[in-house]
């Protein structure tokens, strides 16, 4: 399977690369990792008139540590910010997500701002921005705005990007030192997109006891779904499976070739329970 | 609309002008002949596309000939050495009986090559993560771990 | 000298395979113009008209070919190549549909250009006009016959075929007990890494046709293409280049493109090139596996079988130019490795709208397999008995070979089992999995909330059918030894493998020995890769072949040593009278002295001429005789030899996610004597992770419009390292086949035939509950779970 074809833009500067996305309008597409890109190109489910290749964006290459948040530029690949020791160790969610992520050589070259951008329901890294409430930064020749995660996956593989803006970070805020995060997934095969996966985030209070649970949920709804769990895990001793319950009446999950609704709902269940009791125990031993 | 595209293939500079569509695989093969580089479904799935691009492993049929000007790749044909010695990688596929029909195993080894190269003493379990984003369907895997192992043992050996 | 055969010696295929060396088809003709299809989007439709009048626009092509351009033969449907006095309608594709289309991905247009981006989009830019009819997908609306595939194929039934031995209703009426079970399993295919391809030339200096094409048969593509094009078999050139896999798919012939590209070559006096994409090979090169069993056994209370009675529907696609093949494999392979007292199996092979269905290795045995032992572990379930018992009981014993099942095989010849011994196969195989131990294990594991289960199943593999391969054999007067045999290679290693016989039985070093395999110039009489017949076919051809130039050589070398036949050996490349070294001459030599020359053309030439000696009162070359030191000879058995193996399987099912863990996997398998054990190994391991994938993982997934929901790797799962079992147990058995002069049985296929039997029996054990269709994903665990939660006493 061959692309079609398409004009092609290798800017040098971001400012260039804005300028170039104003002009060519809603049918041009950014080039950075094409991991996710390659592929509909190849079978002709994309068809740009125009693609913006922002490899050569290096400045937009980076990974720093801010007051409360990890910054991931736009050109940062996702290996690069799963080895990165002080990421790793600012939100341990990231590193446990991206070992998710496809395979090690996709990783290589795959984006992590530009998995975000493709927002599929079914990416680990969506539902990372989503659950942490991070943010995008969208470029444009107008300027610079920032998109909270909330507002930012609209629908299956549709994200706030306007036409002539240009995604050039992503922001995680950080793991309070009083928090644990875990990340469990079940796929069909090592590295495939998830059939169902929960990340959770659970904050412990000065008491030891549960302040605040989070999670959100892959495959199971057109956009990654957040949803508090505060209650269920600081309530009774079984607060975990209580969770899990509720997460399962929140969730309607589709059926496809790989797996039923029904089945999607108990996975739901099953790793919110999952989740929610690594986290805590992360939590914990982060707090010793 | 065709593009100059100036690369160093397997230590050579070579120069190309092709369209901005023209994936890498298809540039390596055909306008280079250099056709080690195998393509098994040009979704980035197999893995039998595998190169080095400044050192990492990518698979090319999901990079564009255009994104790689500047870059230093390797191919398959690129892994043995000067006088033609087999890589370690490459002679471990032969002495543990690491192919069959042999499409996939050029991704493998430009895959394991470059993995080595970052942790030149992994563990079984290592080995089986090392390889296990390409597809092979005459093997089984069971001789391409062990020749993760082999290769790794031989590198020690040689170094 | 060492004994090549035997030994696992390193492939002679690898080095320039690793050096990226290898031509497969798309590395050849790079001048080639490319050519790209125009596809039916619909499962079923009639087609009204073409319009490709926004493609003559697009630069670089060069023509455009629907069906109303093809002349004579190509004009007709593609051949049916196995026919069948069952097969009462049998129908064929065109290599461009005609009027109407019968599946996604049937070929409507082709589309030549100057490369494959122009030519595909020139084929974007073609308009077909559709009239869709109802589609019919999957048995069950394949049978229910509410619409027709073929307007003029009643029921949807391409062929309906009843084989038995004995009485079985009966048997089963006067058995002590009696089971029903109705099983199903799904499609799925070969799926190599390599793709079809084909190129083509056509030579207007010589007036030949030389054609490369990725393909398990060279004499059958050439046969096909001379046939459609209307030219001499002799004027038609067929070159296997490198196969990156083949898995069945690629013996199906000749595919539209491989008419289609040579005679487009022709027409347009370039070479022609096509290479298929994964999407197309997807929908439409052909699959394999969906049926649907009902099964009535019945048996005592030792659990032995005393009828059986198997009822099943095949689905073999749009077209079935292969024939009735893989049903016929599956009835009569189904019985395995046991004697089912009276036996009667009906098949009916279905037209659906869907991709063609031909072998894929196992070619109806997995199907088979998985039908007989479900059936045993059904028996073993209801008397309480285990599991391996009820096997043995039924088994065929040592003794009671040759064994004649009283039907017709798959060859057209009787279903003679020749040897084999399964109570030690069975004995080895416990041994090694543990299987008596294994309860005490399973128990302790459930205490920890593990659901750990084993399971086991058996199979009989007929081997190296007919009906003949053929070797010819040259010694060269450099020493080199060429080997040509028709047949082909797609990663088997037959270079290595010929090389390892031929090197034994004429006394030659390994190295000089050189093996082609597939080229019609270099061999021009052979069937092909298939069956798990290169080894035996080919194999013994070698052997006979190598023993006729032996016998030549040594007859030669005899003569110029002044010796008398009996005392001359060849070994090492060196002929010799036994026991007098310094008498040795080189088999290059002796090939020299063979062809009584007029001219030398070079040093070594010289001792040929006519002054150099021998008798002068005899002929040059002895009545009967021919010039040189060559054998070729032909290998054709009067029926299939019967290899057979066993595998047990231990798992573990996750309570909560309902995933399978493989734990453990054991083989133990015969396949006679072995060339090269390293070989047949690396030949069980790829087989058994195809077992694996059609066990937990692939499933072509249509719609019941007849798209193709998953044709991608992202979405039809074949297996990682990940998938496949951590290490694989292996035992060998070896009843040596009396049918050939190796004791050979052939192995290609022995890795993945239990696959689909041995899991569902694992999972059945750890679960408590029988599993009878497959593929299971943990998500029809879970809903099996569901099923039998609600309805715990339910079959």
């Amino acid at each position: 399977m061959k692309p079609s074809s398409f004009g092609y833009s290798r800017p040098e500067s971001v400012a260039e690369a804005v300028a170039i996305l104003a002009s060519i309008g809603p049918d041009g597409k950014v080039l950075a990792g094409g991991q996710s890109l390659v592929p509909l190109l190849n079978m002709r489910l994309a068809t740009p008139s125009h693609l913006v290749d922002i490899n050569r964006l290096s400045e937009l290459a980076y990974i720093s540590i801010d007051h409360d948040h990890i910054a991931v530029g736009a050109l940062a690949r996702h290996a690069d910010v799963l080895r990165d020791p002080v990421a790793a160790a600012a939100q341990p969610l990231l590193a446990m997500a991206l070992r998710l992520v496809a395979h090690p050589v996709i990783r290589n070259r795959g984006t992590t701002v530009g998995s975000i951008v493709h927002a599929d329901p079914s990416g680990e890294m969506t539902a990372v921005l989503a659950l942490l409430d991070g943010s995008v930064l969208a470029t444009s020749t107008s300027g610079q705005r920032f998109v909270q995660a909330r507002d930012f996956f609209l629908g299956p593989l549709e994200s706030d990007i306007q036409p002539g803006e240009l995604a050039t970070e992503a922001r995680f805020p950080m793991l309070a030192a009083s928090a644990g995060c875990a990340f469990a997934e079940v796929s069909r095969r090592h590295g495939d997109y998830a059939v169902c996966g929960v990340a959770a985030v659970v904050e412990l209070g000065d008491d030891g006891r549960v302040r605040r649970a989070r999670a959100a949920y892959l495959s199971v709804a057109g956009t990654p779904l957040v949803l508090d769990l505060t209650e269920a895990c600081a309530g009774a001793a079984d607060g975990f499976a209580e969770a899990g319950r509720l997460a399962m009446d929140q969730v309607r999950p589709a059926s496809d070739i790989h797996a039923s609704a029904s089945y999607r709902r108990h996975l739901v269940g099953v790793l919110t329970e999952r989740a929610c009791r690594d986290a805590l125990a992360h939590a914990k031993e982060r707090a010793r | 609309m065709t593009f100059d595209v100036q690369m160093t293939v397997n230590g050579v500079a070579r120069t190309v002008r092709v369209p901005a569509r023209l994936l890498l695989s298809d540039c390596l093969r055909h306008d280079l002949r250099l056709t080690g580089t195998h393509v098994g479904c040009e979704h980035g799935v197999c893995g039998a596309c595998t190169v080095l691009v400044d050192g990492v492993a990518v698979r090319s049929c999901l990079m564009l000939a255009v994104s790689a000007d500047g870059a230093e790749i390797t191919t398959v044909e690129g892994l043995a050495g000067p006088d033609g010695t087999l890589s370690a990688v490459q002679q471990a596929f032969a002495d543990c009986h690491g192919l069959q029909c042999g499409f996939c195993t050029p991704g493998f080894l430009t895959t394991i090559t470059a993995a080595l190269a970052e942790n030149p003493d992994p563990t079984h379990d290592e080995a089986r993560e090392i390889i296990g984003g390409n597809l092979c369907r005459c093997t089984g895997y069971q001789n391409i771990v062990k020749a993760v192992l082999r290769a790794a043992e031989l590198g020690r050996a040689g170094s | 000298m060492t004994a090549m055969f035997g030994e696992p010696i390193a492939r002679v295929e690898d080095d320039r395979l690793l050096r990226g060396e290898g031509a497969y088809l798309d590395d050849l003709g790079h001048d080639a113009l490319a050519v790209a299809f125009v596809r039916s989007p619909h499962a079923h439709a009639r087609i009204l008209d073409i319009d490709v009048s926004g493609a003559l626009d697009v630069c670089g092509v060069l023509a455009i070919y629907t069906y109303e351009d093809l002349p004579g033969r190509l004009a007709e449907p593609l051949p049916l190549l196995i026919p069948h006095p069952a097969l009462t309608h049998g129908r064929t594709g065109y290599p461009l549909a005609a009027d109407e289309v019968n599946y996604v991905g049937e070929p409507v247009a082709m589309v030549v250009a100057t490369d494959r981006y122009l030519a595909e989009d020139a084929a974007e830019a073609i308009t077909v006009d559709y009239d869709p009819l109802p589609a019919v997908v999957g048995i069950d609306a394949a049978r229910a016959a509410e619409h027709l595939v073929h307007p003029d194929v009643p029921g949807n039934v391409a062929a309906h075929l009843v084989q038995s031995n004995g009485d079985a209703a009966a048997a089963i009426a006067a058995a002590p007990r009696c089971l029903e079970l109705d099983l199903v399993i799904e499609r799925s295919a070969s799926m190599p890494l390599e793709g079809r391809g084909v190129l083509a030339l056509w030579d207007t200096d010589s007036r030949r046709l030389r054609i490369w094409t990725s393909t398990q048969t060279s004499t059958g593509v050439r046969a096909a293409v001379a046939a459609k094009l209307d030219l001499a078999l002799a004027s038609v050139d067929v070159i296997t280049p490198d196969v990156g896999g083949g898995f069945g798919v690629k013996i199906v012939h000749p595919w539209p493109e491989e008419v289609l590209v040579p005679w487009a070559a022709k027409t347009l006096g370039r070479p022609v090139k096509f290479t298929e994409d994964r999407v197309e090979h997807f929908t439409s090169s052909a699959h394999e596996r969906g049926q649907r069993h009902q099964v009535r056994v019945g048996f005592d209370d030792d659990g032995r079988v005393l009828g059986l009675d198997v009822r099943f529907w095949h689905d073999n696609g749009a077209y079935i130019p292969y024939g009735l093949i893989v049903p016929l494999i599956t009835s009569t392979q189904l019985l395995g490795p046991y004697k089912p007292g009276a036996y009667r199996v009906e098949f009916t092979s279905l037209y659906t709208n869907t991709v063609i269905v031909t072998p894929y290795r196992g070619a109806g045995r997995p199907q088979g397999a998985f039908v007989m032992e479900r059936t045993m572990d059904a028996i073993a379930a209801s008397l309480g008995l285990d599991r391996a018992l009820v096997r043995e009981r039924n088994f065929i014993l040592p003794s009671q070979m040759p064994y004649d099942h009283g039907l017709i095989f798959q060859d057209g010849r009787p279903l003679i089992y020749d040897s084999g011994d399964y109570p030690a196969a069975l004995a080895k195989l416990k041994a090694l999995v543990g299987w008596d131990s294994f309860p005490a294990v399973q128990a302790e594991a459930r205490e920890q909330g593990r659901n750990l289960g084993i399971g086991l199943a058996c199979y009989v593999e007929g081997t190296g059918v007919g009906p003949y391969e053929g070797a010819h054999i040259v010694v060269e007067t450099s020493g080199k030894v060429k080997v040509a045999t028709g047949l082909t290679t797609q990663g088997q290693g037959h270079q290595t493998v010929l090389a390892q016989i031929v090197a034994d039985e004429l006394g030659v070093p390994f190295g000089d020995v050189e093996v082609t395999t597939g080229d019609t110039r270099a061999f021009g009489y052979a069937v092909g890769t298939f069956a798990s017949r290169a080894a035996v076919m080919s194999g013994s051809a070698v052997a006979l072949a190598a023993r006729a130039a032996r016998a030549k050589a040594i007859k030669v070398a005899a003569a110029a040593l002044e010796a008398s036949p009996d005392d001359v050996e060849i070994v090492d490349g060196m002929a010799a009278v036994k026991g007098d070294p310094a008498s040795a001459i080189a088999l290059g030599t002796v090939a020299v002295l063979s062809n009584p020359l007029r001219y030398a053309f070079d040093e070594a030439a010289k001792a040929a001429t006519q002054f150099a000696g021998g008798d002068i009162d005899a002929p040059p070359v002895a009545e009967g005789e021919s010039p040189g030191i060559e054998g070729r000879e032909f290998f054709s058995p009067v029926r299939s030899t019967f290899a057979s193996g066993m595998h047990a399987v231990i798992v573990e099912t996750d309570p909560l996610t309902a995933e399978t863990k493989i734990l453990r996997y054991c083989v133990v398998h015969d396949c006679g004597t072995l060339i090269n054990p390293r070989i047949v190994e690396g030949q069980i391991h790829g087989g058994v992770a195809q077992g694996v994938g059609g066990a937990l993982y692939e499933r072509m997934a249509y719609d019941e419009t007849g798209q193709l929901q998953n044709a991608s790797f992202m979405d039809f799962l074949m297996p990682y390292v990940s998938e496949v079992p951590d290490g694989i147990e292996i035992d060998h058995l070896e009843t040596p086949s009396p049918l050939n002069p190796l004791g050979i049985k052939g192995a290609g296929e022995a890795g993945v035939i239990p696959g689909a039997a041995v899991f569902a029996s694992a999972i059945s054990d750890a679960e408590g509950f029988a599993i009878t269709t497959m593929p299971i994903s943990p998500s029809d665990l879970f809903e099996l779970r569901q099923r039998h939660k609600a309805a715990p006493d339910a079959g």
